[in-house]
């Protein structure tokens, strides 16, 4: 009985142990790895949804976005340098949405680090954001990426058959629309 | 026999807590860098309110970083007042709150309230640390000396010197309608704030 009892002890700690090492990570995701476990709602929105490829509701993961790169910002809506390089983003998605020969390839997403679906639609109205922002009220996507600061911005390249890698990341530091572009172009191969 | 079953009661929820409760998690924007002190987790809360909803506000006047003294009567049949309290300049959640309502100046606007952010600091330390958040648009007051006075009149000085992180919302005739004293360790949600704002209209 007693030594069952030890052994049924050992299980639920080891269980215990690699249950919480793939919710929370102790360092943020960096190049040449797989992004760690990230579900995020379909939008309601159906522009959102189009522009994401999308169909139905529920959760997605972010190798099912229809595209060739995706560009995550994770950032928070009380984050003074995300406030100051909101319009430089925002410039990032229109040079892309511009371009006809990457517009279906690259497609960008922000991700609002503790922040509630009120504190991210605030973020949204402020800076009038045009791209898909998902909030993270419980730090749960913030916990899994290694608690970045922010803003972090990961370059994901998904693969044809499905699997996705991550090409490039950085923390803050943004340089600008047209060399972010160039840094997203060079690292993914386009 | 028993000291080992004793050891084991004591030993596992030990081990278990390492691996099932999650850290304390910040999202500590990259504008701070490493000038941030990490403070750990904290007590949640650790004073006794000493005002309720429906008092008349206590009235004070403090030093703000723009070098004007601000009192709370001033606003009196003009503003609906939110004081935010943070605890401390320099640490993770407090540096992570203010710049949020930095964005929120239209929302504050649209409750006609304005905003007082206190800490127990001194104005040299709110000045540089406030300038890290950029240009905020609401007075940032120092309760320094006498040491945390108006946290303490109002039940939100804790037992080491710095205030608790709380929100209280007076209304234009001077009464407290809204009070959070909220878990120190944590950024209270802006919508909680902007729900009692509304329900003043």
């Amino acid at each position: 009985m007693k030594r069952i009892l030890k052994l049924l002890t050992i299980t639920v700690l080891l269980f215990s142990a690699f249950a919480f090492s793939t919710l929370a990570a102790n360092k943020p995701p960096e190049k040449g790895e797989v992004l760690p476990v990230i579900n995020l709602p379909v939008p309601k929105n159906i522009d959102e949804r189009n522009y994401l490829g999308l169909s139905g509701s529920g959760l997605f993961k972010i190798p099912q976005i229809k595209a060739k790169t995706v560009i995550i910002e994770i950032f928070s809506m009380y984050c003074p340098y995300c406030q100051k390089d909101a319009p430089g983003v925002n410039e990032l998605y229109r040079l892309i949405e511009n371009n006809p020969d990457i517009k279906n390839k690259i497609k960008l997403i922000g991700i609002g680090a503790g922040n509630s679906p009120y504190e991210v639609e605030v973020f949204k109205k402020t800076y009038q954001v045009p791209f898909p922002l998902f909030p993270d009220k419980d730090f749960t996507i913030h916990k899994a990426c290694g608690e970045v600061r922010t803003p972090y911005f990961i370059v994901v390249k998904i693969n044809e058959d499905g699997t996705h890698q991550i090409v490039y990341s950085q923390l803050g530091n943004y340089p600008g629309p047209e060399p972010f572009l160039e840094l997203v172009l060079e690292s993914s191969g386009l | 026999m028993q000291k080992e079953r004793l050891a084991n009661i004591i030993l596992l929820p030990v081990v278990l807590s390492v691996f099932i409760l999650p850290p304390m998690a910040f999202s500590l924007s990259d504008a701070f860098k490493g000038n941030t002190y990490q403070v750990g987790t904290l007590k949640p809360i650790d004073s006794v309110l000493k005002v309720k909803v429906g008092d008349p506000a206590p009235n004070f006047m403090l030093p703000s970083i723009s070098g004007e003294k601000v009192s709370l009567s001033q606003f009196r049949g003009k503003k609906n007042v939110v004081l935010s309290f943070v605890p401390a300049a320099w640490t993770p959640v407090c540096s992570d709150q203010w710049p949020g309502y930095n964005i929120a100046k239209d929302i504050f606007n649209q409750y006609d309230a304005i905003l007082l952010g206190i800490t127990v600091d001194n104005i040299p330390t709110l000045f540089a640390w406030t300038n890290q958040m950029g240009q905020l648009w609401f007075p940032v007051l120092s309760d320094f000396w006498p040491h945390g006075g108006v946290a303490k009149r109002y039940g939100l000085l804790r037992s080491d010197g710095v205030s608790e992180r709380a929100l209280l919302v007076i209304d234009k005739k001077g009464f407290i309608r809204y009070i959070d004293v909220h878990d120190i360790n944590k950024r209270p949600p802006l919508e909680d704030l902007m729900s009692a704002l509304e329900k003043l209209k």
